[in-house]
């Protein structure tokens, strides 16, 4: 697969379509330039990680929407076996932005819940650009109630733009769907790990993210709105958005200070879509030492830790009146 | 009036002092409905719970009047109020977060966009939280947050019901993502409540409207709305750049909601003392709201 670069990349995509070439050029002529070849690639990598080693946070937001970063399907896919998707919410539809099943994870038994985004127009259009109406959250809703009655662990990933904001969506509860999960996470009787992948979009994320686990990839967001909304709301114009990603703090380093992301899972120089595989390890790491973190605990103290948490959120200050 | 205003044709009259008319008309003495252009007494207004006499549209109130109208006058008190804010991210758009704070105070005279009390209604106690729209568009940040949180727990302690009047646009960007945790928070706090068997009434103002309608506001074991309230999870200008349709008639009002199955009940302001303690009686299995007052 031909790698996408971003505009801030222009320098490795050039030297990148140079190696492209010269491998070309070897393939048919006698002259042995693989050391040269080999020269531009080491520089390559090299530019790369000078490059992604200080992205501002609006350069990490093009990168957590990159068009081949994995998605939960991929995940899906890599890290878990016997995968049997479930589907609808047995009141209206099945919403495809959200997939969800059983699986084993290291031959266990877990539920994996997570929003998906399509790689083609195609796709993208059939999964609504990861964008879920109701139905979705219901479902995962469902899920997590199927995976709490018979004491299964569950694994959510989060990458969505955000709740989609359509008129049959209002019509059908769009708020309430997503205040439901909110309501039913904080009390759910068995453990969950919440990790996000690409875009933590504002409540249509939050939506399956409480759990007892924040774990956030290095390249990720997640934010109360989009840079572009937040611009174009505060300063009246969408191309403030650089400025508005700067001061919103949306990166995993930001979030890991305040205290919201417990673990940042570190991705492959160029992110995660630059190694599918060893971005499938780092996550399978990861997951695997929050299992045993968060299965070590005896279920009154999982959800007395899950309840402080989620009482620990906010800043503010007290005074004496 | 000048003799020479008077001299001049109504049109001309009316242009001239478009802009001046506000300033000189002492503040407060007239109020014109934006629902039906009705010009009425302030004070008439406001004897019919600001609501407006000729066409029941109900207006914004702020925090301190709903909590007034609502308890009875004896035994309230404020909760939370300690409780104040911080530019935690030393957010900055085209003003600092902190400067927007200090001026949405001075205007308001309230520190954050939540007014919590304990007190009664129909001699029936209860814990009350308000949110004040003027204070940064009702925004849910930490304080916000942190009081209702406050609220809900006296209530489960003090074995109340908890009762939440919402009227905000949403998440307070200016807190970016502690903000979107308050809807986590919230709802959290919430649990309790119930697993107290304690009954939480939310009702909608206008506006009841993102991170505040999709995380708490539905939550209630009755949901109630005050007429021709503005409720959703996104805004109207969102969803039509989405769609690139024209909305429904009435879309995302409270009737409109009451047609789509979203919430209970639709309550006239004037009636939402008596509704709130009926409802009360009803779920804690108490008798009547008249054989308890007249105990």
């Amino acid at each position: 697969m031909k790698v996408t670069f971003l505009d801030f990349e222009q320098p490795v995509a050039e030297l990148e379509s140079k190696i492209e070439q010269l491998r070309y050029v070897q393939d048919d002529s006698a002259l042995d330039i693989s050391e040269e070849i080999g020269r531009l690639q080491k520089k390559s990598q090299t530019l790369t990680k000078e490059i992604y080693a200080k992205l501002t946070p609006w350069q990490i937001s093009q990168v957590s929407r990159h068009p081949q970063r994995p998605y939960t399907m991929d995940y899906i896919q890599h890290l878990f076996t016997d995968f049997e998707e479930l589907h609808g919410d047995r009141a209206y539809a099945d919403d495809s932005a959200i997939v969800g099943g059983l699986a084993r994870f290291n031959g266990q038994s877990v539920m994996v819940i997570g929003h998906q985004k399509g790689r083609d127009t195609k796709e993208r259009q059939y999964r609504n650009f990861g964008m879920p109406r109701p139905e979705g959250y219901r479902k995962a809703m469902r899920l997590m109630r199927l995976a709490e009655k018979f004491g299964i662990p569950i694994m959510t990933f989060i990458d969505t733009p955000g709740a989609y904001p359509g008129v049959g969506a209002e019509e059908r509860g769009q708020s309430e769907a997503i205040g439901k999960n909110l309501y039913v996470m904080a009390e759910l009787r068995v453990p969950m790990i919440c990790t996000i992948i690409g875009e933590g979009g504002s409540g249509g994320a939050l939506a399956i993210a409480i759990g007892d686990a924040l774990l956030m990839l290095q390249f990720a967001t997640y934010s109360v709105i989009s840079p572009e909304g937040c611009a174009s709301i505060l300063w009246k114009s969408a191309s403030k958005a650089p400025d508005a990603a700067e001061t919103l703090g949306i990166t995993a380093t930001r979030l890991k200070a305040l205290g919201i992301v417990d673990k940042i899972v570190s991705e492959p120089p160029g992110g995660a879509h630059r190694d599918y595989p060893a971005m499938m390890q780092a996550m399978k790491k990861a997951l695997q030492e929050s299992l045993k973190q968060v299965q070590s605990l005896p279920m009154t103290e999982l959800l007395q830790a899950r309840f402080n948490r989620l009482m620990g959120y906010g800043k503010f200050k007290e005074v004496e009146l | 009036m000048s003799w020479f205003q008077k001299l001049l044709p109504p049109k001309i009259n009316r242009r001239e002092l478009g802009a001046e008319s506000k300033k000189n008309v002492p503040e407060g003495l007239w109020h014109k409905c934006p629902a039906c252009q009705a010009v009425l007494y302030h004070s008439d207004l406001e004897k019919n719970f600001s609501v407006c006499p000729k066409c029941n549209h109900h207006h914004r109130i702020t925090a301190r009047t709903r909590l007034d109208w609502l308890l009875d006058a004896e035994g309230r008190f404020e909760i939370g109020a300690e409780v104040q804010p911080l530019d935690t991210l030393k957010f900055k758009d085209s003003r600092k977060y902190s400067e927007r704070l200090t001026v949405a105070q001075r205007e308001t005279g309230e520190s954050d966009a939540m007014v919590v009390m304990q007190g009664s209604v129909h001699a029936l106690p209860l814990v009350v939280a308000v949110f004040e729209f003027t204070f940064m568009g009702g925004s849910m940040g930490s304080v916000v947050g942190e009081r209702f949180v406050r609220g809900v727990q006296l209530a489960t302690e003090q074995n109340m019901p908890f009762v939440c009047f919402s009227a905000s646009g949403g998440a307070r960007m200016q807190e970016g993502l502690l903000s979107l945790m308050q809807m986590a928070k919230t709802c959290g706090a919430l649990t309790q409540l119930s697993q107290a068997r304690l009954p939480f009434i939310s009702v909608l103002t206008d506006p009841t409207m993102g991170g505040v309608s999709a995380s708490f506001a539905f939550m209630g074991d009755v949901v109630i709305a005050e007429p021709g309230a503005l409720i959703g999870f996104a805004g109207a200008r969102v969803i039509q750049q989405t769609v690139r349709e024209t909305l429904p008639e009435g879309f995302q009002r409270a009737e409109f909601l009451l047609e789509h199955g979203a919430i209970d009940m639709i309550v006239d302001r004037r009636e939402m003392r008596k509704q709130l303690a009926t409802l009360i009686t009803l779920l804690t299995k108490q008798s009547a709201v008249a054989e308890i007052e007249a105990a």
